[in-house]
């Protein structure tokens, strides 16, 4: 079990300092392939040792016994292939298993931390002159992700979203995993380009926590659909989690072009992605209000996706509505 | 498997002849009497072990197997802390479970064609998947508990939630309206609460004392998830 040593003690020793590099290329190491090898080595060595003896055996009981010595040969050979087959299967899951532990030190927070980040990815630092520090954990980011999901699956399942090819679940988790990882990478490789003291991992992380802005605004937006509300929640709260993501990237990039380039991609994907989840999923119930108000629409009035502008409200497909969306219409109604 | 796990462990090494003489005897002991020396007595009583559970009718093994999935129902319904789940971990039960209410969360061709299929896989991969994700975050997180061992307790806490499914199931035979939302509403919300606290009595056990909060969240999102898929469910 020695070889696992140097692969944990690598991150641990890089974790010290604020903006270390992780070298995510040496978590590779197999660290239980040796075992494997002395495992495959014994392994080897015991078959030919069961082969010779075997051999030697047969031919003494082979005349002795006849066909039911030879059988019993053959039968306890077969087991034991099947043993070592087996062990050897074992032995590979578990190496497997043992290179999650390459994960482990990422999950290594108490809770207190996790809720002081979760604040702190609200505020942005004035402090651009001097790199700030990003906290390099996985655990953090991965529930507020999950969160979104969940998050995501309540407001498509309130609008009643049709998914043909895929499903409810898919699609949400695609998006919001396809938007953390993908986003992450793509602002990575631009801080290549702008050589920006960041690494994968701290990227990561940052956008995760930048995501809990998000949470907040679509946990409100899609129980109150008020469209001033929304608007002011989306520069508010999806302002102040942009500007705490830019300045920690400002502060570690050099050159006004390269901050130019780095902080505007990145505030353009984070608000837009914002405003995309909040209007992608929320459109039936708004015309269900529509429905019920009558002659007196409301000023702002957006009109559904896929339902050309010219249909009256009206003629919305009664299929469109779920339980849900007719019992708050039928309370709205009553009032 | 016997044999070849004795063959190191002889200690006639010394001998002349070869290892295996005295064991092809026991081998065969089965087809026809044993005849010269029967070199290790205790042999018997382990192939009777063996022979009791493989040649038992194919009922006793089911009713043995379904009287373990029914004890471990009743734990986690009256949950307390115990071991029961974690000791002796089946998976028969959370398959019975996530089966029984991917069916009756089954839509039905009341939208289009689609909506049968996808309902069902849907659920399967969100509870197989979901209790994959939590258990390798609580393992990652420093618990000591096996990866089939939480698969065994966040499978079967579901079933409080398969019991709201029924209700809600017999309840929207009724006539629709906000009452029938609300007694949903309610029983959906009970039962949640309930399959937190059952699978929290068994999981709390195995964390880090201080670090109980970060391994119950995602058990908490993930019984959100399925209650808000069985609160949401119209046929």
């Amino acid at each position: 079990m020695e070889q696992k040593g140097p692969a944990l003690q690598e991150p641990l020793s890089s974790q010290g300092g604020g903006s270390a590099v992780i070298d995510m290329e040496n978590m590779d190491d197999t660290s239980g392939s040796s075992f494997e090898d002395m495992g495959e080595l014994h392994q080897r060595l015991r078959e030919e040792e069961v082969d010779a003896d075997a051999a030697a055996a047969e031919e003494e009981d082979g005349e002795f016994l006849g066909m039911k010595g030879f059988k019993g040969q053959l039968s306890r050979q077969v087991a034991d292939q099947m043993w070592q087959a087996g062990k050897r299967q074992a032995s590979r899951a578990f190496s497997l298993y043992a290179n999650i532990d390459i994960l482990r030190p990422y999950f290594d927070v108490e809770p207190a931390q996790v809720r002081s980040r979760l604040l702190e990815s609200m505020i942005p630092i004035k402090m651009v002159n001097f790199p700030q520090k990003i906290a390099g954990e996985l655990y953090g980011p991965l529930m507020l992700v999950f969160t979104l999901v969940a998050i995501l699956l309540h407001g498509m399942k309130t609008s009643d979203t049709i998914i043909r090819e895929g499903t409810l679940m898919g699609t949400a988790i695609g998006t919001c995993f396809g938007y953390w990882l993908g986003v992450s990478s793509f602002i990575y490789f631009l801080a290549y380009l702008c050589n920006a003291q960041i690494t994968m991992l701290q990227m990561l992380a940052l956008l995760g926590y930048g995501l809990f802005g998000h949470c907040i605004v679509l946990f409100i937006t899609y129980n109150i659909h008020l469209h001033a509300l929304f608007y002011l929640f989306w520069l508010l709260l999806g302002g102040l989690s942009t500007l705490r993501m830019v300045a920690v990237l400002v502060s570690r990039t050099v050159g006004p072009t390269q901050r130019l380039l780095l902080c505007g991609t990145l505030a353009a994907l984070h608000m837009l992605f914002l405003l995309y989840l909040h209007f992608a999923y929320h459109k039936v119930v708004e015309g269900i209000l529509d429905t019920l108000e009558g002659p007196n629409i409301p000023p702002m009035q957006r009109v559904p996706r896929d339902i050309p502008a010219a249909l009256p409200a009206a003629r919305l497909p009664a299929t469109v509505l779920n339980a849900t969306a007719k019992a708050v219409a039928v309370t709205l109604q009553s009032h | 498997m016997a044999e070849a796990a004795e063959s190191p462990g002889d200690p006639g090494t010394a001998s002349p002849r070869p290892l295996f003489a005295g064991l092809s005897d026991i081998s065969i002991s089965q087809d026809i009497p044993v005849e010269g020396e029967i070199t290790i007595p205790m042999r018997s009583r382990i192939r009777e072990f063996d022979s009791s559970t493989l040649n038992e009718s194919v009922q006793n093994t089911i009713m043995r197997d379904l009287k373990a999935v029914g004890k471990k129902f009743m734990h986690v319904l009256y949950p307390r802390k115990s071991n029961t789940l974690l000791r002796d971990w089946d998976l028969w039960g959370p398959l019975i479970l996530c089966v029984t209410l991917a069916l009756m969360l089954q839509r039905g061709s009341v939208d289009s064609e689609k909506d049968g299929g996808p309902q069902f896989a849907e659920v399967f991969v969100i509870v197989w998947f979901g209790a994959v994700t939590i258990t390798l975050n609580s393992k990652l997180l420093g618990g000591n508990i096996s990866f089939f061992q939480s698969l065994c307790v966040l499978g079967y806490c579901i079933l409080p939630l398969t019991v709201a499914m029924l209700v809600c199931r017999l309840v929207l035979l009724a006539e629709p309206g906000p009452i029938n939302f609300m007694v949903r509403l309610f029983v959906v919300i009970v039962m949640f609460a309930w399959s937190i606290i059952a699978s929290t009595a068994f999981l709390a056990d195995s964390q880090p004392p201080n670090r109980k909060a970060l391994a119950v969240y995602p058990v908490f999102l993930f019984y959100f998830v399925i209650s808000w898929m069985i609160l949401t469910f119209t046929p």
